[in-house]
């Protein structure tokens, strides 16, 4: 009986050596790996795309060099991901929600030189989208800009914009509104946001967990959220059950790409990496962009698709709120603005 | 590990073998595995200066973070203490059809990802859930409500309990019952006299565990919190919030008050229980 | 567990009265379907809503395989390295009286109340780029954080307490006559230990191997922090899930979810069949 047991145990030990060992060939001939391979290091809206767009760029990197290449995906929240590459995440690319966390980037690990954002096209962003609001089947509650939001009786969801980047957008959708109006001011854009945030009754911490809340849970009469996130939403979860509605004035979101310099360096793949990005520009990459519904970057694919992209009065980070440093100083650091709203409720 | 020397360590000799080895090895496994990496922690803490740590680590937002946090788990782990004992006692003394498959569920809220068993309860105590539209009428809010919290963390601590004092209470036989209903005492009486004081020592430390472990908790929390600051907002997502503004040390001060409190805690239960040990 | 013949022909004086059974029975299984069970029956009900062959569909899919490995394998490496800890741990501390054992103890249980994001935190702040090591780790081209290596203590980190915590209070209980009458009987401390202490302990060690290897796989704030999130390479199964689910693909997101449910219903039936080989040694362990 004892024997039995001691058996056992002896199995098990050599069953642990064998995986060690196997960890070991696997690590190693992960190691040694033959095709080129590009880590690309993005956020969590963009998959889809970038699964449509890996293919794309393979055939053409194929036909154009005769070379193989693979590419691997890691999705998370935008800010998460930017740590991780920080902290040592070996990344080719980065294709992130916010231009201010490819700058944390530069900054703190320089990586990459700070200029990066000179180096692409259209501020290094291949595409774009904006802050638009998905309400009921029929619109019930009667939505139509920033400042129904702010009703009595209106449920707003929108993320934390501390926990999330792409929830920056719609507070600074909703600041800047305020301060658009007649007799704005940064006075009056307090006031607002605070009423539109009084209006909110859960705070997911990601962009995706809220759509879930409102989607599925069935909270809230308005979902703030990013044009091509509210359009997923339409069309992968329930067709005739949402609307789309449009402000009249929002921020404009531009997700921002870049090359890791000292990782395409260590890597030898600085060529592949900068034919990735400027592929992103080519029409077929843009019609992707389209079809994963961010607005495209080139004109002409923006004209043919004009139906699905309705004309507002875009917002920029760099010329109404002075750059991401300063947004971020402002209103999400701590003690920012976006604290100051439940610190003002908590007494 | 030197052999003859840990008896000066020792509160009384033991003539069994094995201590410098064992206390050797867990000392030094301990030191890999657990110390070193919290002393980062600390070091990472200590690194910022005492006013900077307080405004962050002590902020009333992170203050009424901290009070839901330990509340709501200390709820939970009694919840579990007294459901759990019930549910242990039962799974060991009786037979009742099912019995195999109950007392393999047991370990479930381990093996689920803390994520899925948030996703799984925030979609049956939403209003439009199986519990929560029943709820909802009376003006019962579970999702998005500390209650919510503590049910998540109900979850989370339940297979600690009842993992704990099950071998205890299989490895009570029950001589010791006999003899003590045989000498007249009622059942009632044995159980209290007898059972309880035996399982209590296992009892505590699960108990302890699930709140140790409900502190702690993250994963099934965050969806069903509502994360409203003030109200339903967890201390590790103030964790999180930190990080995202890049700053580790924050986030490692809140974790330092954090694990200087749970340290206690566990601290206190430990040296009372061995201080009942040692009484009995 | 059921096979007990002890318990068979018991004495009405070691049990209670049947309504007062009748109800325990109750209040334990309501207590359980509504806090276990009815999670469950949401997860696999999600996991099935558009049929059997979307299930398999998503469980094949060559992402869901190489997470299923990865957490197959991480829980194969830190298991056991926590089980020789949780013997040698429960050993000192439970048969030995000793300065200090009860911050000892306290140091044991910490890494439960760590919350999961510290626990993989700690580990970026080692071994990350800018931790400690991180520098000396880059020169030499190692990589432990967002890969197995980083995944695996992770790991090993929250799972660390399970098997000494479940044997200590045992171990406790048991005191160590038995261990001192087999030395006084001329056996080696190892044979002591093999032959009285590891049968005695059997089972409780077994529970905590199970709830160790279940945490192993279902674990993922702390994992989620090092692993980097590299489809089909660094992602485990819990991570998996979470990318599912933020896909919107409810269905797939369950599946992978399930499965790790059925895992820890496999373990427990492995727990069920050794008891069933064992039961007369368990019933002759209960009557001396």
């Amino acid at each position: 009986m004892f024997n039995q047991w001691e058996i056992a145990v002896h199995r098990k030990f050599i069953e642990i050596i064998k995986a060690l060992i196997f960890t070991g060939i696997a690590i190693g001939t992960y190691a040694a790996h033959a095709t080129p391979t590009l880590l690309n290091v993005s956020y969590d809206p963009t998959r889809e795309f970038y699964q449509a767009y890996n293919t794309q760029f393979t055939a053409y990197w194929k036909a154009k060099t005769g070379q193989d290449i693979s590419i691997r995906q890691s999705h998370g929240g935008s800010g998460k991901q930017a740590r991780s590459v920080i902290d040592g995440l070996e990344a080719d690319v980065v294709t992130l929600a916010l231009a201010y966390d490819i700058d944390e980037i530069a900054q703190r690990s320089k990586l990459l030189p700070a200029n990066w954002q000179t180096r692409l096209k259209f501020n290094a962003s291949p595409y774009y989208s904006t802050i638009v609001f998905l309400v009921r089947k029929g619109n019930p509650k009667a939505i139509h800009d920033w400042n129904d939001l702010v009703k009595v009786g209106v449920q707003v969801i929108t993320p934390n914009p501390k926990t999330s980047g792409g929830a920056r957008w719609n507070y600074l959708a909703a600041w800047g509104y305020a301060i658009q109006q007649p007799g704005g001011s940064e006075k009056t854009a307090r006031e607002f946001v605070s009423k539109l945030y009084k209006n909110v009754p859960v705070l997911d911490s990601g962009a995706r967990g809220s759509t879930t809340t409102f989607v599925q849970r069935g909270i809230g009469d308005v979902l703030v959220a990013w044009e091509n996130e509210a359009y997923l939403a339409v069309n992968q979860l329930g067709k005739n059950k949402f609307d789309i509605v449009t402000p009249t004035v929002s921020v404009l979101a531009e997700p921002a790409v870049s090359i890791v310099d000292k990782n395409v360096d260590k890597h030898k793949t600085r060529a592949a990496a900068v034919a990735y990005l400027e592929q992103l520009y080519s029409p077929q990459a843009q019609e992707l962009i389209v079809k994963n519904y961010f607005r495209p970057q080139l004109q002409d694919v923006a004209l043919k698709h004009q139906n699905m992209f309705p004309k507002l009065k875009l917002l920029t980070i760099d010329k109404d709120f002075g750059g991401w440093k300063r947004a971020q100083a402002v209103h999400f650091s701590d003690g920012g603005q976006f604290d100051q709203i439940y610190e003002r409720g908590a007494h | 590990m030197t052999i003859g020397r840990p008896r000066i360590y020792m509160k009384s000799p033991s003539p069994l073998p094995g201590f410098g080895i064992s206390l050797g090895y867990t000392l030094v496994y301990l030191s890999i595995i657990v110390l070193l990496p919290l002393a980062a922690v600390f070091s990472k803490t200590a690194a910022m200066g005492w006013h900077e740590f307080v405004a962050v680590g002590l902020s009333k937002r992170a203050i009424a973070a901290y009070k839901l946090t330990f509340g709501t788990a200390f709820v939970a782990a009694m919840t579990n203490a007294a459901f759990g004992l019930i549910v242990a006692w039962v799974l060991v003394r009786y037979e009742f059809w099912g019995k195999k498959f109950v007392d393999a569920l047991i370990d479930l809220p381990f093996a689920l990802p803390t994520a899925v068993a948030g996703i799984a309860l925030t979609s049956i105590y939403a209003a439009n859930g199986w519990i929560g539209r029943y709820l909802e009428p009376h003006g019962i809010k579970v999702a998005y409500t500390p209650i919510g919290i503590s049910i998540a963390l109900i979850f989370v601590g339940l297979p600690f309990v009842v993992r704990t004092v099950e071998p205890v209470l299989k490895d009570l036989g029950l001589d010791v019952e006999e003899a003590a209903a045989s000498l007249g005492a009622n059942r009632f009486a044995t159980i209290r006299r007898v059972v309880l004081p035996a399982i209590f020592p296992a009892l505590t430390t699960g108990v302890t565990l699930a709140f140790a472990r409900a502190v702690g908790e993250y994963g099934s929390v965050i969806f069903i919190a509502g994360n409203m600051p003030f109200k339903s907002e967890i201390a590790p997502l103030l964790i999180i919030v930190q990080l995202e503004q890049y700053n580790y040390a924050g986030a490692t001060a809140i974790a330092t008050v954090m694990l200087a409190m749970s340290f206690f805690l566990l601290l206190v239960v430990n040296m009372l229980q061995s201080w009942a040990r040692h009484r009995s | 567990m059921s096979d007990r013949p002890t318990l068979k022909g018991r004495h009405a004086s070691v049990s209670e009265p049947r309504l007062v059974r009748w109800l325990l029975v109750a209040i334990a299984l309501a207590f359980l379907c509504v806090s276990v069970v009815l999670p469950l029956v949401s997860v696999f009900s999600e996991a099935l809503r558009n049929g059997v062959s979307a299930y398999i569909d998503s469980i094949t899919d060559p992402d869901a395989i190489s997470a299923i490995k990865l957490t197959l394998l991480v829980a194969f490496i830190a298991v056991p390295f926590n089980l020789v800890f949780g013997v040698a741990a429960a050993w000192c501390v439970s048969k030995f009286e000793f300065w200090g054992k009860s911050f000892l103890s306290t140091l044991i249980d910490l890494p439960f109340s760590v919350s999961p994001v510290i626990s993989g935190l700690i580990y970026v702040l080692l071994y990350g780029a800018h931790g400690w090591f991180g520098p000396w780790l880059q020169a030499h081209n190692v990589h432990i954080i967002f890969a197995t290596a980083g995944i695996v203590m992770a790991t090993t980190f929250v799972t660390f307490p399970f098997v000494a915590r479940e044997l200590i209070p045992l171990m406790q209980e048991q005191g160590s006559d038995e261990e001192q009458a087999a030395l006084s009987l001329g056996a080696s401390g190892w044979q002591t230990f093999r032959r009285v202490t590891l049968p005695n302990i059997r089972w409780s060690l077994l529970y905590g191997v199970l709830l160790c290897n279940a945490r192993a796989m279902g674990e993922f704030g702390a994992v989620s922090v090092v692993s980097g999130h590299i489809r089909g390479l660094t992602n485990t199964m819990p991570l998996h899930v979470e990318i599912l689910y933020n896909e919107y693909n409810f269905v797939a997101a369950f599946s992978v979810a399930s499965l790790l449910a059925l895992l820890a219903l496999v373990t427990l039936a492995v727990k069920s069949f050794l008891e069933w080989r064992h039961a007369d040694e368990l019933a002759a362990k209960h009557k001396h």
